[in-house]
């Protein structure tokens, strides 16, 4: 058979992608289970960090799982407020929801609202950590935001982004940035939901600004506004859960007062 | 006499068929690519992914890397492929194994190196496009033997690396006056200098980039023909 006729050709082709397609799912398969967990340990270090320094954490990876595994309590819930525990006939694990997919959902009563509770050492509830998603300048923003168990006051905030602009938009992911959310307000004063980065940097000090607003980032503006959509959207979505949260609190906390009254 | 002759014409000849492993001619197969014919700034290949991911050291590391890897690894293939590849489907067949090992990495990467690959992600697959990849195989692994060729393949990977290094080292300090994430500039005492936002744009990289071709040809006195 020579070289340059079409059947070595053909042939030469097709032994060539068997080869090369075989390398490969060797290869997938055998990376497999790293790439689950390298993924799993993602998400968990993203949950933390809203709330915990990660050089507080540890960093390699069976520390970041005993430490998630020790502090964090995760459920599902629904637009309602209701624990979801089955998604049709699957169970449903948090951490494995997928918050894209779940935003894209239509149907408000359909998605499912994954919400991480953080526990001190004495497994008191210290905080409820809530995946945010949304719409930057030019891609998917998203983050986890943590909430004191008052349900209105933001604990710490943890934003990333796909695409947006470096310098720029971009810095939603920088812990200066982030660092503005601790300890707003999650209702402005008419009581809507949301927080609210204003135009602009450094215009105003800090101390002045109303506390459900924060300052913004200079140049990017549409990246501010999609942060501020996101929240607006999820502490809408998560409303429900957050009264339940509350009324059950003020029931837990008036218990001690009946008893010391009996 | 004569049998000293035939002694040392013994020697050449056998000389001549095991070459030196790391003859003159071998060295500089690998000493070319870092100026004389350095990939970047002198071929100006490869400049895609030299103006993306050299806004921080780290992930520059992981791309330098992933692409000398994956130079080597091709040009060995091919190398020893170069008798059995049919010469119509040449680049196609090129661009498959090229493909399959870009893949590698960025399996690899995901699995063992998770928040690099966050960042370098999709550059790893533009690695497939790197015109210092493809370059490298049709110059010169599908005329030369493999361990010339892998050799040729480190230099051109190391050609390219020290200068996306070079370029990443001045765009994270002035940019985000940082060295891998450790903020030297604070360290020092300078922080009351501003970071230049136009280096963390790709638009800096090209700037450097120039600022490293003028330099290396004031040194070299290089000139383009005409």
């Amino acid at each position: 058979m020579s070289k340059e006729s079409n059947a070595y050709i053909i042939s030469f082709a097709v032994a060539m992608i068997v080869v090369i397609a075989a390398t490969l799912g060797f290869a997938k398969e055998f990376l497999k289970e790293s790439q689950t967990n390298a993924v799993n340990l993602d998400t968990q270090k993203q949950i933390l960090s809203a709330i915990v320094p990660l050089s507080e954490v540890g960093e390699t990876g069976e520390q970041v799982n005993a430490y998630y595994a020790k502090h964090i309590e995760s459920i599902a819930v629904d637009v309602n407020g209701d624990e979801k525990k089955m998604d049709g006939k699957e169970p449903i694990i948090p951490e494995k929801v997928s918050i894209r997919k779940e935003f894209k959902k239509k149907d408000k009563a359909e998605k499912i609202l994954p919400v991480f509770k953080f526990k001190d050492d004495a497994g008191k509830v210290t905080a409820y950590i809530l995946p945010v998603y949304g719409n930057g300048l030019w891609d998917n923003i998203w983050g986890y935001i943590a909430l004191e168990p008052d349900m209105k006051t933001v604990k710490g905030a943890v934003f990333d982004h796909k695409g947006e602009t470096p310098g720029l938009g971009a810095r939603i992911a920088d812990k200066d940035i982030q660092s503005r959310y601790a300890g707003k307000t999650i209702y402005n004063d008419k009581g809507e939901p949301g927080i609210e980065m204003i135009k602009g940097e450094g215009n105003v000090d800090p101390a002045s600004l109303a506390n459900y607003k924060v300052d913004g980032m200079s140049g990017a503006t549409i990246t501010g506004r999609g942060v501020n959509d996101m929240l607006k959207n999820y502490f809408t979505l998560y409303e429900n859960y957050m009264q339940k949260v509350k009324k059950s609190a003020n029931n837990a906390s008036s218990l001690p007062n009946v008893a010391l009254v009996k | 006499m004569a049998t000293e002759t035939a002694k040392s014409m013994e020697a050449t000849v056998v000389k001549k068929k095991s070459e030196d492993f790391f003859s003159k001619r071998r060295r500089r197969l690998v000493a070319d690519p870092l100026d004389d014919s350095n990939p970047i700034t002198v071929q100006v290949l490869g400049i895609c992914s030299a103006l993306a991911v050299t806004a921080k050291i780290a992930p520059t590391l992981v791309m330098a890397t992933a692409v000398m890897l994956v130079v080597i690894g091709s040009n060995v293939i091919v190398s020893s492929l170069r008798n059995v590849i049919p010469g119509r489907i040449r680049i196609i067949a090129q661009l498959a194994i090229v493909a399959m090992l870009v893949i590698l990495v960025d399996q690899v990467l995901r699995a063992y190196f998770y928040d690099l690959a966050k960042i370098v992600g999709v550059y790893v697959g533009l690695i497939i496009t790197n015109c210092i990849v493809m370059g490298r195989l049709e110059a010169y692994a599908m005329g030369n033997k493999p361990y010339d060729s892998a050799l040729d393949g480190f230099g051109n990977g190391l050609g390219y690396a020290w200068v996306i290094l070079v370029v990443a080292f001045f765009r994270e300090l002035l940019g985000s006056g940082t060295l891998l994430d450790i903020p030297i500039k604070e360290m020092l005492g300078l922080g009351f200098i501003p970071n230049n936002g136009l280096m963390t744009n790709p638009v800096g990289a090209f700037i450097i980039i120039g600022i490293i071709i003028w330099v290396q040809r004031y040194f070299n006195g290089y000139v383009e023909d005409h």
